[in-house]
This record gives structure tokens, sequence and C-alpha cells, in this order.
């Protein structure tokens, strides 16, 4: 590989600037032939998320979206993009949402949630798509309903509801109407944010139907668009079947209706334009002045920020192609870190987990990252470490790379159980903003330690190369070989080699399959798939969103010493 | 020069006040302040935070906006100068600089009139008793009547004589204001009374004279200056024949095509007849000019300083102001005729708000964005107003004067059109309060334009005098008094479709320019102040705005306005794409068949420097809302251009007619007949009911001083007629409809050229 003379000159400024403490020192081998086999194994990656990325930023297709323009409407993203700062940034969450999940396709599961500032003020989007299935709810558009608003209970961001749907889906009701977790916690939601004193807005532009009906119903205030906005509990088809009244959707629901006659909603727009104005201005003027002190949380941050001194793109050299191979999680600190400044803590005690204080943007974080497996003096590291962060209110990022806690007798004997058990506590309790980005594997007990989605951390997002199970797959494979073998030996049927071969083979290609990014993406374990050089960034906005709110006390369970 | 002794009696002017306004005050106080004489404005309530007060070393309020009860109050005004302890006053042009009365006024309460004496003024105001004069010292005349007889039967028996077409004139007055040209003796009352009517309003007197109507004249006048010695001696001529509406627009000064000896000619003239009355101070002959046959006639004599002095300073190299305060103060004249230099060629364009396609109509409004060009020895910038001021229809719409001087004509042409060009001014119409509240409220990203239902003119006549400056004809000299009505065709032509497409190509790329500088501004302003103060923030505003797997893309849709032919305005459609490096690339039309890189740098204020396709440029922007549209004007190189953005704001709801806007917009019922400006009804014609021929006047509108007679458009019968004499209406108000009629009149009144 040669190097450009840039790079050398960056090198050598890199090299004088290293003196300074605190600064994680260039450890990356430009010229080994891992740097250049991992670059293109991630390129490759990365180049097939950005095609299924392409694919479903065209929402559902020519036909439905030009249908959609000939309504005088907008695209979901481009609602939201006309409602966001000009010029300001948006985090949108899981656009994969419904990956290769059912037998239709559901582009980003037919709603766009994100996050970006109105008038200065952070704001959760939730917005329909009804160039896909009408807008409808399939389980999964509820499901990434439902985690933005979770989002936003949690960050306590104001709901921008962009409502254009057809409500639920109608064929998989089973699946969409009855638990916990289905449609009805939408509103409900919405009234136990609404009660924290969490503005919800909606905004027609579009059919709002049946349960649907209830998001404009059920917000502190709500626009309608003339001409394309409706609400109703039945629309026209179901009414002249009930009740054999004859009557427009326009007539029966419409703005005019809702606006003037009704009051299920509070402002006429002319157009859908206008009703985005309106939406912006609802913004700019929620009146929150009496609870100014209960909405942000850190005022100590400095907008006055380095970049990181080393090229977040070396980011795809790092993480190796193969995931048994190690890498040291410092070369992803140093990239994602302000001036690539990391103060180590406990540097030398229980090496194979990282510990520091960092910013990232200008804003205190602590970092835990994976540098192999947890050991016994690792976990209790980690502990201590939350501790300290809880205890002076500093966010957390764990960036994940694990294939477990150490197994055998001797950690068995020396309390490994007992010590991971410390780790999972203090994870589980942390009331600082947490955010986990997976950067390799996230296997067993390891995944629950370092803040998996168990354990709500307010984000989390993959790399593309990332897997998540419960083991890997050649060890799931040994490990229900044997208990398969033992079985067959106890009822005297001779297993032969090749057959257990196959045997293990299925298993490692369902591991493989279901360990993958795109199917933890699809159903929503995560908040989305990043490609590994916007790290730094969508930490950031992570942080800033979650530190929305005051950082709480955190309070510990009994710790088994 | 010994006859200089008596002034040291007379007591040096250390103070003037000046009885004006705008532009020509601020050049008296210039020339004052150089001379160490210190400067009293007077202003009326319209005008209190004007430049020419704020210019001025004090200030008097003399009385309420209308002229005729400040400007034009001699009273009040010479208190003023007595409370100031001023010792003298300069009239400048226009409202009492050839009152008689006031300079008499000023006389008698010891004050020095910075002027001729009374008795010129007085002579010279009438039009009647001057030609009398004149044709007494044998100063040549237009065939003419003018007679203290206006009996109407007998004025158009004299018409008769005389051969048609005739012009109408008042006696007193200037400035084209009552003239009406009389083409066949059936107008010959209509335009008669209507003249009478016009002269009354403006002058207080209404007597009349008939003259012979020169058909291809040139309008050629000789800037003449007096002392108190009897020495009378002329600055050369200036040609004022480029005119509109009888109000000049561009002059120059020498005339053009015009021989040493018909120059000689017509300087001795002017001089006779200054002469004849016992002239002195500033004054300027007019003459009209006979291209036909090559005689000239003596028109008026205009007893003040001119609004087109500035080129007679530029070829003679003088201060007329200053000669004007030193033959005031007694001193003779600093030069001998022989001794009056004639240097080069020297341009003034008078930049008015106005709306050309409109047939010049005056226009009102706020300058939004003023910036002129900047000034040397060559260029001067006379102005009043500032950015952000308001050009009221109280006074005169003139905003600016241009002008320029150059080593010969050409040079000095070369000047005018480059300065033109880079002349930033942009004028909207009036705002309600209601709106400018409005759209101060709501606002929104991008925008998507649903189509034009706004009628907005470009209210200034920039790109009209580009274009006369561009006319061959003019380039050659070749100019006459009926010049823009003759050209007419090129001058408001439609351009070939060659031309066309270099337009759109031209405005295309101004779109791709602007959309990149907004964007630029934006981020500049997001920098220094991000939204809600929160420092917090600053992540979600840093450059380029990130997307999830995807660059950040914004629409923007412009109308172009198109001001350079009759097609209307075009709607352009840009895809902007946030590039990793900060710039913009920029995609247009449907296909993105036209894609650009740009990059802008904003430099400050309103100025941006671009990149694009290896050229580098500066643009200049204008950007101001109105009326729930973003209006932004781009300069670039020798282009302007003119491209509005839908705010998507609230439009007015059709039924909820209790929270209509004060602010009409152009509609109305069909048949309705709207009206042209704003302006006060003195005249209405015609009863609710009455049934009326095409053409027939129904009402009379008056603004900014001048009478618009509004026809009925079509044969029908007037209905809904809701304006009475004494009324102001607002542009585009609906002012009767005609019974039957689906079309809506937008604008049909009479034109007089």
């Amino acid at each position: 590989v040669r190097r450009t003379a840039a790079s050398v000159l960056k090198a050598n400024s890199i090299r004088t600037r290293a003196l300074h403490l605190s600064v994680l020192p260039d450890t990356v081998d430009r010229n080994s032939e891992a740097f250049v086999r991992n670059s293109q194994v991630m390129q490759g990656l990365v180049s097939e998320l950005q095609s299924h990325i392409q694919k479903v930023l065209g929402g559902g297709g020519e036909s439905a979206v030009k249908r959609n323009r000939s309504r005088n409407k907008l695209l979901p993203r481009e609602r939201i993009d006309r409602l966001t700062d000009p010029g300001s940034s948006f985090l949108e969450l899981s656009q994969l949402a419904g990956h290769e999940l059912y037998e239709e396709t559901l582009q980003s599961g037919g709603i766009i949630t994100g996050i970006g500032p109105v008038h200065g003020r952070l704001c959760m989007f939730v917005a329909n798509d009804p160039t896909v299935k009408g807008g409808t709810y399939f389980p999964i558009t509820i499901k990434k309903h439902l985690r933005a608003q979770e989002i936003a209970a949690q960050c306590k961001l104001p709901c921008i509801y962009l409502v254009d749907s057809g409500g639920a889906y109608l064929p998989k009701q089973a699946e969409v109407f009855p638990d916990k977790e289905n449609f009805g916690r939408i509103f409900y939601n919405q009234a136990i944010m609404s009660a924290e004193g969490i503005p919800q807005i909606a905004l027609v532009l579009g059919s709002c139907t049946a349960g649907g009906a209830y998001i404009p119903a059920m917000a502190d205030e709500s626009v309608m668009v003339k001409g394309n906005g409706t609400i109703f509990l039945a629309g026209p088809p179901l009414v002249k079947a009930a009740t054999g009244e004859e009557i427009s959707a326009e007539d029966l629901g419409g703005a005019a209706v809702h606006c003037k006659t009704s009051g299920v909603s509070d402002y006429f727009a002319q157009d859908e334009l206008h009703g985005l104005s309106l939406g912006r201005n609802i913004i700019k003027n929620l009146h929150m002045a009496g609870r100014q002190g209960e909405i942000n949380g850190f005022q100590n941050i400095n907008p006055e920020y380095k970049e990181p001194l080393y090229d977040v793109k070396e980011l795809y050299s790092i993480a190796p192609a193969d995931l048994k191979q190690s890498f040291d999680i410092r070369s992803v600190i140093a990239r994602i870190v302000d001036g690539s400044e990391f103060d180590e803590f406990k540097k030398l005690y229980g090496t194979t987990l990282v510990t520091g204080f960092a910013k990232i943007f200008g804003q205190p974080v602590g970092i835990i990252g994976n540098n192999g497996i947890l050991f016994h003096e690792s976990a209790l590291k980690g502990a201590h470490f939350i501790e300290l962060c809880t205890q002076r209110k500093i966010p957390l990022v764990f960036l994940q790379n694990i294939t477990g806690f150490m197994v055998g007798s001797r950690s068995e004997a020396n309390g490994i159980a007992k010590a991971g058990a410390k780790m999972v506590m203090a994870v589980s309790c942390a009331k600082v903003p947490k955010v986990t980005i997976i950067v390799g594997g996230s296997f067993g007990a390891g995944n629950y330690a370092m803040c998996g989605r168990a354990y709500s951390p307010n984000f989390m997002f993959l790399w593309p190369n990332a897997r998540i199970s419960v083991m890997g797959g050649a060890q799931a494979a040994g490990v229900l070989s044997q208990v398969e073998k033992d079985k067959k030996k106890k009822q005297g049927i001779e297993w032969t080699k090749q057959e257990e071969e196959m045997f293990k083979a299925k298993v490692v290609e369902a591991y493989e399959k279901e360990g993958n990014a795109y199917y933890s993406t699809a159903r929503l374990w995560d908040d989305g798939i990043i490609d590994p050089a916007d790290t730094r960034k969508v930490i950031g906005f992570c942080i800033s969103a979650a530190l929305n709110r005051p950082v709480e006390d955190t309070k510990y369970g009994v710790f088994r010493m | 020069k010994s006859g200089c002794k008596s002034d040291d009696k007379q007591q040096r002017i250390e103070k003037i006040l000046i009885a004006n306004r705008g532009e020509i005050a601020r050049r008296i106080m210039r020339t004052a302040k150089r001379l160490g004489i210190r400067t009293v404005a007077v202003y009326s309530d319209a005008d209190r935070d004007s430049l020419h007060v704020k210019s001025a070393d004090e200030a008097i309020r003399i009385g309420p906006p209308p002229a005729r009860l400040s400007y034009l109050n001699g009273s009040s005004i010479v208190d003023a100068a007595i409370r100031t302890g001023a010792q003298a006053i300069h009239p400048g042009y226009g409202f009492l600089s050839e009152s008689a009365d006031f300079a008499q006024l000023c006389g008698d309460k010891g004050l020095t009139f910075i002027g001729p004496p009374v008795s010129a003024i007085r002579d010279m105001g009438d039009k009647s008793a001057s030609k009398r004069i004149m044709g007494a010292a044998g100063v040549p005349l237009v065939p003419g009547y003018h007679g203290n007889e206006q009996d109407i039967d007998l004025m158009k028996s004299e018409a008769a004589k005389i051969g048609y077409p005739i012009l109408i004139k008042p006696t007193h007055g200037g400035g084209g204001k009552g003239m009406r040209i009389v083409q066949s003796p059936n107008d010959f009352v209509d335009s008669f009374l209507g003249a009478q009517r016009e002269a009354a309003a403006s002058f207080g007197i209404n007597t009349i004279l008939l003259e012979k109507y020169i058909t291809q004249p040139r309008h050629i006048e000789v800037q003449i200056f007096g002392d108190k010695y009897g020495k009378v001696l002329h600055l050369y001529e200036r040609d004022c024949s480029v005119q509109r509406r009888h109000q000049k627009i561009i002059e120059e000064a020498p005339a053009p095509n015009v021989t040493h000896d018909f120059r000689a000619l017509l300087g001795q003239a002017a001089v006779s007849a200054a002469k004849a009355v016992s002239y002195y101070n500033a004054g300027t002959v007019e003459f009209i000019v006979d291209t036909v046959s090559d005689q000239f006639y003596f028109m008026e004599m205009n007893t003040r300083l001119q609004v087109e002095h500035p080129v007679t300073e530029m070829i003679v190299d003088q201060d007329l102001v200053e000669w004007q305060i030193r033959v005031a103060n007694g001193e003779p004249l600093p030069l001998s005729q022989s001794e009056v230099p004639l240097l080069g060629h020297a341009f003034e364009a008078r930049i008015y708000a106005e709306n050309v396609p409109k047939g010049f109509l005056p226009a009102t409004g706020v300058l939004h964005h003023y910036h002129p060009v900047p000034v040397s020895s060559t260029v001067r910038v006379e102005t009043g107003v500032e950015q952000g001021d308001t050009v009221s229809m109280h006074y005169d719409p003139m905003i600016a004067k241009l002008v320029v001087w150059g080593e010969n004509r050409a040079a000095a042409l070369v000047k005018l059109k480059n300065c033109l060009s880079n002349f930033e001014l942009r004028l909207s119409f009036c705002y309600s309060s209601f709106d400018e509240s409005l759209t101060r409220y709501l606002d929104c990203p991008g925008s998507i334009w649903n189509g034009s239902k706004y009628v907005a003119g470009v209210p200034t006549n920039i790109n009209f005098l580009q274009k006369l400056a561009k006319h061959r004809a003019f380039e050659s000299g070749d100019v006459e008094t009926h010049f823009i009505e003759q050209h007419k065709d090129e001058l408001f032509v439609k351009p070939s479709q060659s031309v066309s497409a270099e337009m759109n190509s031209a405005a295309r790329l101004s779109a791709t320019l602007v959309a990149a500088c907004i964007f630029e501004k934006e981020k500049s302003t997001l920098k220094e102040s991000p939204p809600g103060n929160h420092c917090l923030l600053s992540i979600w505003y840093t450059d380029p705005p990130f997307r999830v797997h995807h660059h950040a893309r914004r629409i923007m849709e412009f109308e172009w306005e198109n001001e350079h032919d009759d097609s209307g305005s075009k709607l352009l459609t840009l895809t902007v794409t946030y590039q990793a490096d900060g710039n913009y690339l920029i995609e247009m039309g449907e296909d993105g068949s036209y894609i650009s890189e740009v990059k802008a740098t904003y430099l400050g204020e309103h100025k941006f420097r671009v990149e694009f396709d290896g050229v580098s440029t500066d643009v200049h922007l204008a950007v101001y809302n109105k009326d729930r549209i973003k209006h932004i004007h781009a300069w670039h190189g020798l282009h302007h251009h003119h491209f509005k953005q839908n705010l998507g704001l609230e439009l007015p709801d059709e039924d909820e007619t209790q929270h209509k806007t004060s602010f009409e917009t152009a509609t109305g019922p069909p048949g309705s007949v709207l009206s042209p400006m704003a302006g006060l009804v003195v005249k209405v014609l015609a009863n609710d009911g009455t049934k009326v021929e095409e053409g027939q006047p129904i009402l009379v509108l008056e603004a900014m001083k001048m009478e618009h007679v509004v026809k009925a458009p079509t044969t029908g019968v007037v209905h809904g007629l809701q304006v009475t004499a004494g009324q102001q209406v607002s542009d585009g108000s609906v002012l009767f409809r005609l019974q039957g009629q689906s079309f809506l009149f937008l604008t049909y009144f009479e034109l007089r050229i």
C-alpha cells in the first residue's frame, strides 16, 4: 500500500500531537494485509447496505409515489425535511425495519421515524408512508411506531405524528390488534406522554381511519389539511353499509368538518405546505416556559470541539473481516472521540475490557469497549466504571465486540457468574443515557453485560458486520450435535460422520442467517445499521437527544459480593 | 470688480434653510457644507426619518404629509428660517422654487431667496406673458394662442387657426402636468377640461394656452447664469428629448449631433431671453427644436436650478449651487463666457419607482434593497433615500439620479450602461401591516409554487433605462421627444426565440447560483446562532446536514419573474444535494437535465462569491418576504433576476370573510374593473346603473399629482360603483363592475404618451 504525501504529513502531525497525555497513539498498521482485506470486506458490506437503503428510500414504488404526488402530497421524508430546521440533521431510525420479513415488501416497515430539530427543539417524528401498503400498520410497523414513542418518552422529545394511514393491516389483525405491545399501545403511550408533559402533535396529511383516528384525537394539538386529510372511525363505504348514508370522505371527516364542527382538529391548513408550516409553528410556540428546567439535561457542554486525529474512514480496515480475529477497540475509540483524547480508567487491570472518559462533540461520555473475552476482573472493572459514570451523570457508550464470559472450571470456581451479575446489575440500573454500538460480535451473556437490547439502551446501532446470537454458530453446532449424539447413542442409533456434519451445517446455517445484522434490524432488535464512518456522528446525535432531559439519580439493587 | 463694494453692507450667508426634500435638499447641503455654511432642513411628517433630515445641521417640522400643507406652505417655511436664524432660503426645484409670492415673502421678511428676482419669476411663470416678452426681445416662438380669454369656444376656434395637432398647456406650472395633445377637434373639449382641472389641482391657476404641436421635436435647453450686475452667460445646452409622460428620464450634455454654430445660436438666444427679464442666478431656457426644419423656438424659461443640472456641472466642471450662493451673496460671476470650458460628455438617468409595463405608472413601496453604484469623480449618484425607506405616494417617485461623465459621448454611454446594470435597487409594493406580521410569523423551509395567483410588477425603471441606453438610435444620438413612442416596438419588444432561450439559460444559471447562496447564508446563520441557542444542539446543525445513508437533499421551487418579455413567469424546480465537501450539487428539470456543482462563499451583507464549472464570480442577493411570497433578487455579471418562492403560508380563506385582510389581491367578480394604482378618486362621471359605451370615462383618479381617466373597457351597464369622489383606493381594488362581462379588467385606463 502506497501512502500518499497527505497521509504522511498527517501521520507526522499526529506524532507530535500524540505527546499529549490522553491522546491515543496511532497503532494501526496500514501496510498489513489485514488492513487492506478488512477494508475491502467492509466496503462490500457497506455497498450492500447502501443498495438496500436506496431501495427503501424510494418508498412503495414508482406508481405509488406518482399517485401520491398527483394528490399534492410529499413523501414522508420530504415532509420531515420541511418540518425540521433548514440545513439541520435528521437521525432516521430503523430504515430497514421489515426487511425480508413478510411476503410483501414493506419498505422501512411502512413508517419513517427519527429525530431532528424544529426551531431548535429536538422532536421525534413518526411519519406514515402512504406509498407502502397505503400506510397500513403491519406488526413491524406498530413495533417501529412504539419504539419511536419509547425513545421519545425516555428522552422527553415532543412527538410529531405525520398521519397518512389506512389503519391496521386487517389480514394480520391477530398480530396487530390484541396484545399489550400492539396497536392500542400507541394511544396509551400518547396519553401517558401527554400526562408527563411531552407534547403530542398530529398533522393529518392524509387519511386517518378507524383506530388511526385516535392519533390526532389523542394529540395535544392537531392540524388537518384541506382536501387530503380525513379523520373518521368508519369510511364512506362502511358508513353506507352500516347506515345507508351516502357521503363523501371530505364531508364525512374532512378538515372543515373537524376544525369547524366536531373540534377533533385544531388548525385548518389550506394545503400540505401550509399544514407543515403550522406544525413548525406549534413547536415554535410550545408554551413550556414554566417547564424549562425539566427539558434540558447538561448545560456544561462545550460547543467548541476537536475532530478526531485519525481518519474515521479507517474504521473500515479496523473491524476484522473474520470475527474470530481480535482488534484493539482503542483504534475505534481513537476515531470517534474529540481530538482522539481518551483518559483510560484502570488501564492495567482487567485488560479485556477498555474503560475511560472522552468527549464526543463536546459531550462528556464514559466509554466501555471489549478487547476480548470478559474475565472476572474485567467484569468487576466494568461494574466499577459504570458506578463512576452514574455517580457523575456521565452518559455511557458501549462498544460491543464480545464472544462472552470466560468459561471453564477455574472461572466458575472464581465466581465468574457473580462477577458478571455485578456488571449486569450495574448496566441494568444505570440511569445515565446509554448508547450501544455493536462493532463485531455480540454473543451470550456478553450481550447482556454490554447493554444489549434487553438492557434498554437509549439507542442501539449495528455495524454491517455485526452478529448477534446466544453463541457462535460453530459453538452451537458443537453443543447441539453433542446433545444429539448422546440422545442417539441412548437410543442405540449410530450417527455417521456425514450425518453429523450435515446436522452441524444446518445449525451453522440457521445461526448464520439469524445472527445477521439484517435479520436483527428487520425485527427491530436494534435502531438501525450504520456505516462505521458515521459512528461518531450517530453517537453524538444519540447522546444529544438523550440529554434532552436531566439525568436521574441511579439506585442499584443488591450486588452479590 | 469695483462694483462689488455694495455687498460689504450685505451680510454674507452663513446659514441656509432648504425648502425642499429628497435628493435636491441633500445636493444643496453638500455644497453648503463644503463652503462652511450651516444647513436647516424642513420636513413633513412623512419625512421625519428621511435622509435629508439626517444630513442637515438642524431640521424643522413644517406640517403633515400633503405638500400643500408642508413643502408648499410658504409662511411656515419662512417662520422656520427665522426661528433657526437662517439668512437665506434655497428652494431647490419643484414645490416653491418658482413661486414669485414665496420669493417676495422671503424678501419681505429680510431673507435672501437664492434664486432669480421676483419679477423674473413672475414674468416667466406666466407662460403667455413670457412668450410676449420673448417675442418682443426677438426670441423665436412657436405659433400658438396665449390670450387671457379662456372661453372654450374661442379656444377651439383658435386651435383650428393654428392647426391640429394642438398642444394644450396650463400657463403655470411645469413637469408636464395638465398637458394634453389633441389630435382632432372632437377630443378638444374633454382634454381642455381635464387640463384645467389638473392645473387647478396642481398650481391653483387654471388658465390654459394653446400651441402648435411639433411632431418631431427635440427638447434642448440652455443653462444660463446671471449675476446682480447685469452679466449673463450660458453654460451650454442639455438634450432632454428622451421623455415619457412628458417627463425627462435621460438627459445629456452637450446635445448630440449639434453643430458648433447651432450651439452658439442657441446660447445667444438663451442669454438674450434672460437679459430681457433682467435675470440673475440660475435659470434654464427651454427650446423646442423642429428636427424637420432645424428651427428652434422658445418654449419656456425655468427660473430655478433644474433636476438635470449635474450633467452641465460635469461638462463645465463647476458647482452650480456654489454659483447660486455666490450670486445671492452679491458676488459677480466667477467666469466670463469665453472662460467656460466644454469638457467631454455627461449623461443623467433618472431612476424612478414606476411600473413601466403599466404605462410608467408611479409606484410606491418599500426599498427592500438599495445599493447604488459606488461614486467617483466621473460617477455621481444623487439620492434622497436609503435602504428601508418608503417611497410614499405623497411626493415625486424619483429614487435617484445617476450621473456619469466620459471623455466623449461613446465613453460616457459605456459607463452609463455599466452603472445601470450594477445599480441594485428593489422596491416592493406597499405592505399592509397585517401581511407583514403574517410573513414574519409563518415560515417553512423550501417551498412548492402552486401557480401564480399574485400580480406584481417590477416597480422601477432600471431595466427600461438599460434598454434605452442600449438602443442603436440612442447610441447614435438620434433622439427626439417621441423617442420612446417611436421605438416602442423595440423597447417593449418580445425578444426573438434565440434571445429568449439565452434569457432562459441565464435565468437557470442564476437560479442555481441563488440556491447555493441561500443555503450558504443559512449555513452561516446556523453556525452563528443555532435556533433555540442551545450549545447542546450545535451538533444537529453541522455542515453538511446529516442523513442516515444518504445525502440531504432539498427541493426548491423558484418562480422566475421574466422581466425581459411578456411571456410571463416561469417555474424552475431545483433539487439541491448537500455534498460532503460543503458544495451543492444542483439539478434542474424533471429529468435533472441541468446539473451543476456550485461552491458558494458568503462574504457578508448580501455578497457572495460562487464557483461553478471553473468560473468564479460575485453574486449579490436581496431577499425579502411579502404577501406570503419570498422575493429574491440576484445580480451577477450583467444579469439581474427576480425569483419568487411560495412560503407555504395561509391563503385567504374564501369562506371566512370576517377575517379578510385589508390588502386586496387582484381579484374580483367577473366584469370587475380594478384600480390600476393606488390613488384618490377626484371625479365620478357615471352613476350606478347607467349604460356606458366602450371607452366612456367613468371616473378620474389622481395619484402622484397626475390624473388618470378610468374608462369603460367595453359597452355595458355599470354596477356596484363603490367609490365616491375624495375616496382613496388601493392598487387592484374593485372600482365597479360591468354587467354581463365575464372578464376581469385589471388595468384599463387612459394611457397618454
